[in-house]
């Protein structure tokens, strides 16, 4: 089992208090897409995702990108569980949407990169310690079932 | 991956407004980067003070800096304008690749807080491909 510390578990829980998923799940979904191009092999039926310009304003993007940022709301509501509570979501993205796990990366440092921009110096290198840590538990927790 | 003129154009634009604020810059990465992943600090053990803002955090990156702006000077030939920095990292430091990967993407964190507004997805591919190549070619003689 993952240990958290008290700083890990109250900066965690004051992050995503504060975001707002509208605006940072897209931004990292979308960010994620034009740094890794590559990625974009997922959302072949997205419609335009030509340039940065055309995934910033891609509404599937937008909506996906926000759907993605809430998947970690049952990270911070089971903190303690992380391994078990996305068991069946890591089967999804193994089994029925074929996502190579090591994306999972991709996007994580993407996340942080957005939120380190809208946080600014508060995004101490504690609070980013934290946040990462957070993060590949997650990315762990679902690149686990497959095989 | 290799860097495309609109890379390299980003990349010496960017390190221009960067200007002054290099030194600052560096060391807050490297400063995030023996936090956020302490395996790089097995390579500090020397230090008297690993903590963010620390003196000898300050001092290496500023070190580290410079470093990349012969980096940026040579673009067009990292393995050959980095060659000497390469014998360094390959014989002497000996420093486990991965780490650079660690570094940079502190330093894009750094970007990220620094410049909200500038540092938008077109510049951070560039930057990050930069980052990658200098990593390559950091690396050229390890083996």
């Amino acid at each position: 089992m993952v240990e958290w510390t008290d700083f890990e578990r109250a900066t965690i829980q004051d992050i995503f208090s504060k975001i707002n998923y509208e605006v940072v799940g897209p931004a990292a979904l979308s960010r994620c897409l034009v740094v890794y191009p590559w990625t974009q092999r997922y959302f072949g039926n997205f419609g335009n995702l030509y340039n940065a310009a055309a995934i910033a304003s891609n509404p599937l993007v937008a909506k996906h990108g926000t759907t993605i940022l809430h998947g970690l709301d049952r990270a911070l509501k089971n903190m303690d569980n992380i391994k078990e509570t996305y068991s069946e979501l890591s089967v999804l993205h193994s089994e029925k949407l074929h996502v190579d796990p090591d994306n999972f990366k991709l996007l994580s440092d993407c996340l942080t990169i957005v939120l380190a921009a809208q946080m600014g110096k508060d995004f101490t290198a504690d609070v980013q310690g934290a946040f990462q840590k957070f993060l590949s538990v997650v990315v762990s927790a679902l690149g686990r079932q497959y095989h | 991956m290799s860097l495309t003129n609109k890379d390299k154009d980003i990349v010496k634009a960017f390190w221009a407004k960067i200007g002054g604020k290099a030194d600052e810059i560096g060391a807050d990465a490297l400063g995030r980067m023996l936090m956020v992943y302490p395996q790089s600090k097995t390579y500090f053990a020397h230090w008297k003070d690993l903590s963010p803002g620390s003196a000898p955090v300050k001092k290496h990156g500023k070190t580290v800096m410079a470093g990349v702006g012969t980096a940026v000077a040579k673009i067009d030939d990292l393995a050959g304008g980095l060659l000497t920095l390469s014998e360094l990292h390959a014989f002497t430091l000996r420093v486990d690749p991965a780490n650079f990967k660690s570094l940079a993407h502190c330093f894009l964190v750094v970007l990220a807080i620094t410049y909200p507004k500038d540092f938008t997805p077109e510049v951070h591919m560039a930057v990050d491909k930069f980052l990658a190549a200098l990593a390559r070619a950091l690396s050229e003689k390890y083996r």
